[in-house]
């Protein structure tokens, strides 16, 4: 459906990823691991009526409904997103600051982590079912609290200016631009504050390959393969493939930098 | 005990060249899919896992040329040549894109690749080993080399467990495609040291089980 928005505060000057491209090329192994099954495997999952329960180290604890989340303070948010296969894309975001949810729930004192779940829902989730499941369910993610504060951070409600389609993780996911793509975890039906380093799927499943803040980092490779460059989606062609140098914190270390002064990032990457 | 029907002798040639033209289909077919836009969204990469994945089912029909005649007493030995060899051009056709079109003939890339990726140092290595193979496949080399040649072509085992091995080590988690290839190749290399033993004792029945003359 269409969604209107205002323009957000973050700017970018590079060619949109093809909204054809955003949306049949996904990782969003619920519905599949092939890149083409999330679009052509999601058409039975039902986004809505859809509830977001926050709760763990708050002070209120809260079930936010769907139309609720909608009316947050919604905005354009064009961002690069940068997938941990070395692949990447420009993407037209519509959401609000994740900031602006935790700040109705109240976050404790004591409270250092957020820790997000994805639905499971085997009989709408294809990918969710059968004899060989790639991952345990629920897909978990999880940021520290200051890196879910920051502005950049948002919970994404829509694309392209329309509502989220169901293979990009509708009807609400996360989106932390600086990070791996497998970081803004999709379709989200609880969002805990604790107080430990929450698990992480990808982490659980190979922590030598996955770290927990897998920021975008072109200095630190992956095990098995270079991140020091990225295949941009849907530029470039059969003859000739648009790789470009991926940038540290996938080009926003003027904004993010910070949060990480002091830490060593090779050996938490 | 045939299986399936026996191929005119004269047929012989004319069936192994119409290997090589349908195992090459795919490659083709692919390529064209791809020059036309007809692979999806990141064609480079779906055309390189495709000749890929076609290398090991090669590999998988060589291997298995030798427990399809032991076991149900089907004998394409005739067609092995040709497998192999398809193996081998479906190997270099999916290192060539790779270097050509993945990574743009960025020399540096690839060499730092192979030499820092243990799963494309494994691929580099079977590569390797499939040249000379590929080399004294003709008739020439099997009578000039002898033994040495069949030493020489078992090889191939290291080279088929190294292919498993690579796609097991460039896939993000073993999904069923994988899993189905790997086995294959794993049944295949584990029944060679029951090969022996097998025929042994296959053999050892048939004497028994064959009648006596009643007269002499």
């Amino acid at each position: 459906a269409p969604l209107q928005a205002k323009p957000g505060p973050y700017k970018l000057d590079e060619k949109l990823t093809p909204k054809e491209a955003v949306t049949s090329y996904n990782n969003f192994y619920e519905f599949g691991t092939d890149k083409s099954d999330p679009s052509n495997n999601a058409g039975d999952f039902k986004p809505t009526p859809w509830t977001v329960k926050v709760d763990g180290l708050v002070g209120n604890p809260k079930e936010f409904g769907l139309e609720e989340l909608m009316k947050m303070p919604i905005e354009d948010r064009t961002y690069r997103m940068r997938c941990v296969e070395g692949w990447s894309m420009v993407i037209p975001w519509i959401g609000f600051p994740l900031a602006a949810l935790l700040d109705q729930v109240e976050p404790q004192g004591s409270a250092k982590y957020v820790s997000f779940e994805t639905v499971v829902r085997p009989e709408e989730m294809p990918g969710q079912k059968g004899l060989f499941q790639p991952l345990p369910w629920p897909y978990v993610e999880g940021l520290r609290l200051d890196e879910a504060r920051h502005p950049l951070a948002i919970l994404a409600v829509g694309l392209y200016g329309e509502t989220l389609p169901n293979q990009n993780g509708a009807p609400i996911r996360l989106v932390v631009p600086w990070k791996y793509g497998f970081k803004s975890i999709k379709s989200i039906v609880r969002i805990s504050l604790t107080e430990k380093q929450p698990e992480t799927t990808w982490k659980n499943s190979n922590a030598r390959e996955y770290g927990f803040y897998s920021n975008v980092n072109p200095a630190v490779d992956h095990p098995r393969w270079s991140q020091a460059t990225e295949q941009r989606i849907g530029e470039g062609g059969f003859f000739s493939t648009a790789r470009r140098k991926t940038l540290p914190f996938n080009g926003y270390g003027d904004e993010v930098a910070s949060l990480y002064s002091g830490m060593d990032l090779k050996a938490n990457y | 005990m045939a299986i399936v029907p026996a191929l005119p002798r004269k047929l012989h040639g004319p069936s192994i060249w119409a290997l090589y033209v349908i195992g090459l289909c795919p490659a083709v077919w692919s390529f064209y899919l791809g020059a036309s836009g007809g692979l999806g969204i990141n064609p480079v990469k779906e055309f390189e896992h495709l000749l890929g994945l076609w290398a090991l089912r090669f590999i998988i029909l060589t291997l298995a040329v030798t427990p399809l005649r032991d076991l149900l007493g089907i004998n394409w030995i005739r067609y092995r040549r040709a497998l192999g060899l398809l193996a081998f051009y479906y190997v270099l056709m999916h290192f060539s894109v790779w270097m050509l079109l993945d990574l743009g003939m960025d020399l540096n890339a690839v060499f730092a690749d192979i030499l820092k990726r243990p799963y494309i140092t494994i691929g580099m290595v079977c590569l390797a080993a499939l040249v000379p193979l590929a080399v004294t496949s003709n008739n020439y080399f099997i009578r000039r080399l002898g033994k040495l040649w069949i030493d020489m072509h078992h090889l191939i085992y290291p080279i088929a467990l190294g292919g498993a091995l690579h796609y097991f080590l460039a896939v993000k988690s073993v999904t069923t495609e994988p899993f189905i290839h790997i086995a294959a190749i794993a049944l295949l290399l584990a029944y060679r040291p029951l090969r022996k033993p097998f025929l042994r004792w296959k053999k050892a029945r048939k004497t028994v089980d064959s009648p006596q003359p009643a007269h002499r």
